[in-house]
């Protein structure tokens, strides 16, 4: 048996939320170690470009942004959650100016803000149209700074969790990796808690703005050790991303005044009615709808996209602001943004559901915490406005971090885990769901008697993934994963995009069962340990498929039309039977479907969360 | 050859062929790569064929390596013939090659939109980031190789350790004694300021310039551009005052910083970032002239 490294605190994944998890973990006297399959400055952080959403003006307040960011979720997110990131973004922003992030100023060298979509006050505050790789490198920095240990390129490939009957009983105590320079599996053990910061799933779609690695690892493994998923099925796509490569043009371009226009130069958001006060700056679910339904109606350009332009916004505020827009439109569309208005379609963003968490970041199995875009708290409901992913890694990955080193936060408002009162509920499903076939039943909760001490546990979590691998690895003429990959990526694109409709749902499910039984085949054609990315990638097949499945059974099952969630069956909000969260739990490999009521009770004294219709 | 192998290629056998008995897995492994190898012989035959009744395909020459695997321990270069399309990047060629004709392939990618900094490659002799290279814009055969001066671990992948040891030399975190009293409260930076060290805030530790300097590849000590520059971004912050400034100015001047550096721009030439890393360079050794004529 190899060495176990120990640790108070492990930290999976080194993107913003982890990083600032960890930066606050160490703070609070931990040792803590990340574990990430990226080096830091890797992670897909790095681009996001827009801003970060905080009340840091007269004339704004936590409540607005409570308000707007609530009335954006569509009356999905939870009120606890909502206002804790409200409240707590400014402190948190400041903390980062701090630590020397490059913001954009103003004359008077105070730090600069402009609107971005949904917002009632221009509130997001940037750097340049590179926010996220200011905010990426400087909470490195911090890492570097405080010493703290990162095993980097080590990528978490599963949890080691006891294996009591309810998952509301079970412990953490730490996870297995592979050292991916060398494969050795390697076990983890964290004394104080395990926070996972793993990103998004992009990776389940074909047109997506996410990177190669973005590929659910995080919500796939805590799900097939008991924690509930919520929310799968609201995925945003992002209005404006290039049509060939699926790369970002930024918010910031219409924060900053750019204008949509179809084919025949029609300037739709207004002229089409879909959005007669906010136009091009209304929220992001509501811009990729219309623009989908300019090019369904024929007036596209080349029937896939339709132009942003920029022009009219002058080269001298363009270079100043949105500079490196000119260089992605020039790179990837070989646009020149200064001459030419840009190509752009909608694209997969952001995942809005994930990994079940309270405020605090803990989930319902102890000592297991979720942070970023990976975790659901929810603050973003049904749909995120723009400017407030980057205030949830800081101001939730800070809190998970503390809370993991056993910091006391009070008690969260959010509950978490299943309750007898939660209504239960199935999909009208073509084909079994869940694991086909599997190599073997996930982390340590399978069989044999309980495992009562921790280093225990994770031995037993090490043998298990050893013994996958080394089945992977043997394993002959089998299927590659890329082509299983390909499939699904396919399906979920086709049939689990912003327009969706049962006929095509189902199809997506048998597609996705077809990949998953193929999966049960799949073999890694690499013989070697070195840096064997063929392995890596075969393994992230696998949650993707688990998410890839989790996001259209919730498609399924919402019968309702709210925020990023479209269905032509049901083409409206309804709030008497849909108030509720969509929660889905891994039942051994029967994936079990139920609900959790919304929370949308604030202390909000300015504003009302009361459920209205949302017009922009 | 341009590219450098590791001194030590014969000492990292793998464990399971020094072991007395073999189990039935490290014989079905051995097995596996043999049939591995000659898969790679009959995939490029059909390759080629491929090449010949299809209009558009482009040649790639790609550098491979493996410690492990019997045929790659001795570097060879692999040939893909990959369908062209329209916008096609490096690293989208060496992906369908990778997806569709052997995915032992190995390389390093993430964001695909040149801001993760993990595909900086050696091709047809220059240091490029993969996905930022049109193929259109390159002579056949596009001869691809793992960046020069750096250990190479497995086909384009190198050993980045020494460039982060580089970077992580400098202090490269903000420092400053005086920070506002209210935690609300932000530290005032001039725009001009800010824009004086914005070019110098985008580097994406890629490794290209680093791989690029001739400097570096005899020195084995020399900082090197890229952690140089980080060191530029805060000296040249206003924010961390002048105190710092000194301080930072005496890290560079040690005897493998910023006085090595004999000015052949090769870095600034290949930063995927357009971050003029020479001029950077040479304003602290003015700076440090400065400094030093002051305590004279």
């Amino acid at each position: 048996m190899t060495d176990i490294h120990e640790h108070d605190v492990l930290v999976i994944g080194a993107g913003g939320a982890g990083l600032r998890a960890a930066v606050a973990a160490h703070e609070a006297g931990a040792d803590v170690a990340m574990v990430t399959k990226l080096h830091p400055v890797r992670s897909h952080t790095g681009a996001a470009e827009g801003g970060i959403n905080a009340a840091l003006r007269e004339g704004d307040s936590w409540e607005l942004h409570a308000y707007d960011t609530m009335k954006g979720s569509d009356y999905l997110g939870d009120a606890p959650a909502i206002e804790t990131l409200a409240q707590d973004a400014p402190e948190d922003v400041i903390d980062l100016e701090h630590w020397g992030m490059p913001f954009s100023r103003e004359e008077d060298g105070t730090v600069s803000q402009r609107p971005f979509g949904g917002l009632s006050f221009a509130r997001t505050t940037y750097a340049g149209a590179e926010t996220g790789h200011h905010l990426l490198h400087t909470l490195y920095e911090q890492v570097v700074k405080r010493g703290i240990t990162v095993y980097d390129e080590w990528y978490v490939t599963r949890l080691a969790v006891t294996d009591e009957d309810d998952p509301a009983d079970r412990t953490c105590h730490g996870v297995v990796a592979i050292d991916v320079k060398t494969g050795e599996v390697a076990g983890f053990r964290a004394t104080s808690g395990v926070i996972l910061a793993t990103g998004g799933l992009g990776q389940a779609f074909d047109h997506t703005t996410n990177a190669v690695s973005c590929t659910g690892d995080g919500p796939a493994m805590a799900y097939r050790v008991g924690v509930p998923l919520e929310d799968m099925e609201f995925v945003q796509f992002h209005p404006t991303t290039l049509p060939s490569t699926g790369v970002l043009i930024s918010e910031g371009v219409r924060g900053e005044g750019g204008i949509l226009y179809n084919a025949e130069g029609e300037r739709f958001m207004f002229e089409g009615g879909y959005a007669n006060n906010d136009g091009e700056l209304a929220s992001r679910d509501v811009v990729s709808r219309a623009e989908l339904t300019e090019i369904n109606e024929g007036r596209g350009i080349e029937d896939e996209y339709v132009h942003l332009d920029m022009r009219h916004l002058g080269e001298e505020r363009i270079v100043d602001r949105l500079e490196n827009i000119l260089h992605l439109a020039a790179d990837f569309e070989g646009v020149d943004g200064l001459e030419e208005p840009m190509p752009v379609k909608p694209g997969q963003h952001y995942e809005m559901g994930g990994i079940e968490v309270d405020e605090n970041g803990e989930t319902v199995i102890d000592g297991l915490y979720a942070a970023g875009e990976c975790a659901c708290v929810s603050v973003h409901g049904s749909n995120r406005l723009g400017g407030n992913a980057l205030p949830e890694l800081i101001v939730f990955g800070k809190r998970a971090g503390l809370a993991a080193a056993g910091g006391d936060l009070g008690e969260a408002d959010i509950p978490t885990g299943r309750h007898d009162e939660f209504e239960t509920d199935s999909i009208d499903s073509p084909v079994p769901l869940g694991e086909a076939g599997s190599l073997d039943d996930e982390a340590v909760a399978d069989g044999g008697p309980a495992l009562s001490d921790a280093d225990s546990v994770v031995e037993a979590a090490v043998e298990a993934e050893t013994g996958r691998v080394e089945t992977l690895m043997d394993r002959e003429d089998g299927v590659n994963h890329a082509e299983i990959r390909a499939e699904v990526q396919r399906t979920m694109t086709e049939n689990v995009n912003v327009f969706r409709e049962a006929p095509g749902l189902k199809r997506a499910l048998e597609d996705i069962r077809a990949a998953r039984e193929r999966y049960a085949d799949v073999s890694v054609d690499d013989p070697s340990r070195t840096f064997n990315t063929d392995l890596i990638q075969t393994i992230e097949t696998r949650n993707i498929l688990d998410v890839a499945e989790a996001i259209t059974i919730g498609a399924l099952a919402r019968e309702e039309f709210r925020g990023a969630h479209w269905r032509a069956e049901f083409q409206e909000r309804r709030d008497e039977e849909w108030l509720k969260h969509t929660m889905l739990a891994w039942n051994g490999g029967s994936p079990d479907l139920y609900y959790k009521p919304v929370d949308l009770d604030g202390e909000n004294e300015e504003h009302t969360y009361e459920p209205k219709e949302r017009s922009y | 050859m341009s590219t450098q192998l590791p001194d030590s290629e014969t000492e990292t056998e793998p464990d399971t062929e020094s072991e007395p008995e073999a189990s039935p897995g490290d014989r079905r492994r051995a097995e596996k790569r043999a049939r591995q190898d000659e898969a790679a012989e009959q995939r490029a035959a059909e390759e080629a064929e491929r090449a010949r009744e299809e209009e558009e395909t482009y040649h790639l020459k790609v550098f491979r390596y493996d410690p492990e695997v019997a045929a790659k321990q001795e570097p060879r270069f692999d040939d893909f013939h990959v369908p062209f399309e329209k916008g096609m990047t490096v690293l989208d060629a060496l992906i369908y090659a990778r997806d569709h004709f052997d995915s032992s392939l190995t390389f390093r990618h993430s964001c695909r939109q040149a801001i993760c900094g993990s595909d900086a490659l050696f091709v047809n002799g220059r240091q490029r980031l993969g996905c930022k290279t049109q193929l259109s814009d390159l002579d056949e055969p596009v001869r691809i190789e793992p960046l020069p001066h750096q250990d190479v671990e497995k086909d384009l992948v190198v050993d980045m350790e020494h460039f982060y040891d580089q970077m992580e030399a400098v202090e490269p975190y903000f420092q400053t004694e005086s920070l506002p009293d209210d935690d609300l409260e932000e530290q005032r930076q001039s725009p001009e300021n800010r824009e004086y060290v914005k070019l110098s805030t985008r580097c994406i530790w890629c490794g290209a310039c680093y791989s690029s300097c001739n400097i570096a590849a005899g020195d084995n000590e020399y900082l090197g551009p890229a952690a140089i520059n980080k060191a530029y971004r805060f000296a040249m912050d206003e924010r961390e005052g002048e105190e710092m400034k000194q301080k930072r100015l005496e890290i560079l001047e040690q005897e493998h910083g910023v006085w090595r550096c004999q000015t052949q721009f090769s870095c600034t030439e290949v930063c995927p970032k357009d971050i003029p890393l020479t001029e950077h360079i040479q304003e602290l050794k003015r700076e440090a002239v400065k400094n030093n004529l002051k305590f004279w």
